[in-house]
């Protein structure tokens, strides 16, 4: 098991040095120069070249990978923006508390609608209960994010006036200048993207659930089971659900770990200055440090998420452990 | 007195198609301590049978009629809640796959823990100990460093092991097994089949065998039952069968049996397939494939009629009773002469 760990920590720190290659490549081998951007728009080409020379920008690539990565890695730090020269860092790190809220709650909600309904569809395959939950999904699965995002801001935001159409509030209570605080403002302005948020992956979930559920029920094993004489309470509890919910648990942990990089959709219809929000306006500003900060941010969140559901997978199903 | 008496079991599937009748009349008791096997082709209703009898099949598509009497109760017709203290506990089952048999995310010390536990409130140290006991009564070297490993550290064998251990853990009065060795190879085989008589006589249980090996049957059978079809086709004690049989698939089934001085020459497989149990054919269920059929086999189903008088022994098929000796006796011949 421990040396499961390490080889999987290992490989972990490779990844992340190839995403950070990668990226870096990528945005600073993009036809614009950084330099003219960072410097403004009616620089002469003295301050251009004092500019480029600041930022490392008349160094060989590699030269100016390593000190990006020593930045990183040394000091924690993503650079400065060009636009408003604020620490990328202080950015993502008021980004990232709004994509957390919504991608986590999400998946809350959207567990707790998929799970019991797929369980319950598996075990009565073909009844009305069942075939409404397909309905559901396939209608889950077909409509587009936004336009359920729209139609429900319209319905209960505007129309019914039952919760807030946009806009996050801070759970810790407002600091100044901000119109809403505390956990019911937060609460309140989160409950429609969250339901928004789930219901494509509730979709997805109910499907997979219920096939395994289905497919479990007919192991070998679960006729030993009844065969000793266990209750069906027991039955379903210690070998089917223990056996058919693995694959959901890989599953959600990868889900999570890709909604954290920027719930683009939801976020944009919502007014949610999350990942996804910060990732676009870096991108319409070409702020190159910025898009870099936030795709470093949302590899590493995916690269860690992954290392932690393979340790979790190795904990809860044994056959791994040993491989 | 018998300890499983069972009378006329029928038992039909609903299906897509139609009603399927997986079991059609089989009547026969086991006494305690005693082996019954019963033989026949896959899809003959040997399994369904079993099934039945411990309430393992799916509720919402079985019809079962008949009578299962075990200890002065009939099985069929108790409600789940106490059925479910039989199983387990007063009659085991072991099945045919070792592979898939065992829940692969639980340790088999913890399995064979639940087998105790799901009958009796035994602390979690007793049981342990009592699950070791029967590790290694079933031969599974160091058994103390095995109970928390996982079914997948364990062979095929080693886990049909196991599985025996978990079944006759709580000293049931009958195990019933269904083919325990046909995923096995043959020296496996062998093993396990002396593993099970060995313990028939410690644990002192009755054995149902489930098997279309007639070579498991030699070796294990005080009784046997040849279901063809989903109803009963001979029954009688392991002399009856193996030297008096009086039904043409029986004899059927002994002559396809390979045999070491047959080297060179073909095989003699009964022609054809079972009938489908959909649609069953008329009359007697094997005129099709059988090589003495007659005018009558086609339309009347043969009663599964005694033997020479005695109960015990019983065929059914419509050949005069001098046929069927003559047939017995040749069949016993040969098999003498090419045993060398």
């Amino acid at each position: 098991m421990v040396r499961y760990v390490i080889r999987r920590l290992l490989w972990a720190v490779v990844l992340f040095i190839a995403v950070t290659v990668v990226t870096y490549i990528i945005f600073f081998m993009i036809p614009l120069d950084p330099a003219r951007l960072a410097a403004g728009k009616s620089a002469t080409p003295q301050e251009v070249k004092a500019v480029a020379h600041r930022l490392y920008l008349d160094r060989p690539i590699y030269q100016q990978y390593l000190h990006f990565l020593s930045q990183l890695v040394f000091h924690g730090s993503l650079g400065y923006s060009f636009n408003d020269r604020q620490s990328v860092n202080s950015s993502i790190f008021a980004a990232a508390p709004v994509t957390a809220s919504l991608v986590l709650g999400g998946a809350v909600v959207w567990m707790l609608i998929a799970v019991p309904i797929g369980i319950l569809s598996a075990l009565k395959p073909r009844s009305v209960l069942d075939r409404s939950a397909m309905v559901g999904v396939l209608c889950g699965i077909s409509a587009h994010p936004v336009w359920i995002g729209l139609m429900a801001s319209y319905i209960f935001g505007y129309k019914l006036n039952l919760l807030p159409i946009q806009g996050y509030c801070n759970l810790r209570g407002g600091a100044e200048g901000q119109p809403c605080g505390g956990p019911v403002d937060w609460f309140t302005h989160m409950l429609m993207p969250w339901i928004v948020f789930a219901v494509l992956y509730a979709a997805i979930y109910v499907r997979m659930i219920r096939a395994n559920v289905m497919e479990t029920l007919n192991e070998d094993y679960v006729r030993t089971a009844r065969a000793k004489g266990a209750p069906e309470s027991i039955v379903m509890r210690r070998h089917v659900l223990r056996n058919a919910m693995l694959p959901v648990v890989t599953m959600l942990g990868m889900d999570i770990a890709i909604a954290l990089g920027g719930a683009v959709l939801i976020e944009e219809v919502f007014g949610l200055p999350g990942l996804g929000d910060l990732a676009i306006q870096s991108v319409y500003q070409f702020d190159l440090p910025k898009i870099v900060g936030v795709t470093v941010f949302a590899s590493v969140l995916v690269i860690g998420f992954n290392l932690l559901v393979d340790l979790l997978y190795a904990w809860i199903d044994p056959r791994i452990r040993l491989a | 007195m018998a300890l499983l008496e069972v009378r006329d079991l029928k038992t039909q599937f609903r299906t897509d198609d139609g009603i399927v009748g997986a079991v059609d009349g089989v009547s026969f008791s086991v006494d305690p301590g005693k082996t019954l096997a019963i033989v026949g082709e896959s899809g003959c209703g040997k399994s369904v049978t079993c099934l039945t009898i411990l309430g393992l099949n799916p509720r919402a598509k079985t019809i079962s009629t008949g009578e299962a009497i075990f200890k002065g109760r009939n099985l069929l017709e108790l409600p789940p809640s106490e059925l479910r203290k039989v199983r387990g506990n007063e009659i085991s089952m072991i099945f045919q796959d070792p592979m898939t048999s065992l829940n692969p995310v639980h340790s088999i010390g913890k399995q064979l823990r639940e087998a105790i536990q799901l009958h009796n409130k035994e602390p979690k140290a007793a049981a342990s100990k009592r699950a070791l006991e029967m590790l290694k009564a079933v031969g599974i070297p160091r058994a103390e460093t095995r109970l928390e490993d996982y079914p997948h550290q364990f062979s095929g064998g080693m886990r049909q092991r196991v599985m025996i251990a978990m079944a006759l853990i709580n000293n049931p009065d009958l195990l019933i097994a269904d083919e325990p060795t046909t995923a096995l190879d043959v020296t496996t085989q062998a093993q396990i089949l002396k593993l099970m008589n060995d313990l028939q006589r410690d644990f002192g249980s009755a054995i149902i065998m489930i098997t279309h090996d007639l070579g498991v049957v030699a070796e294990t059978a005080d009784e046997v039952l040849v279901m063809y079809a989903a109803k009963p086709a001979e029954q009688g004690t392991y002399s009856d069968i193996f030297y008096h049989a009086h039904h043409p698939y029986t004899w059927g089934l002994m002559r396809s049996l390979p045999r070491l001085a047959q080297h060179g020459q073909e095989l003699r497989p009964i022609a054809g397939s079972p009938p489908s149990l959909l649609r069953p054919p008329p009359g007697c269920r094997f005129h099709l494939r059988c090589p003495y059929a007659m005018e009558v086999c086609r339309t009347t189903e043969p009663e599964f009629a005694s033997v020479e008088g005695t109960d015990a022994h019983r065929a059914a098929c419509h050949l005069d009773e001098a046929t069927k000796k003559r047939e017995a006796e040749t069949l016993v011949a040969e098999t003498m002469a090419s045993t060398g």
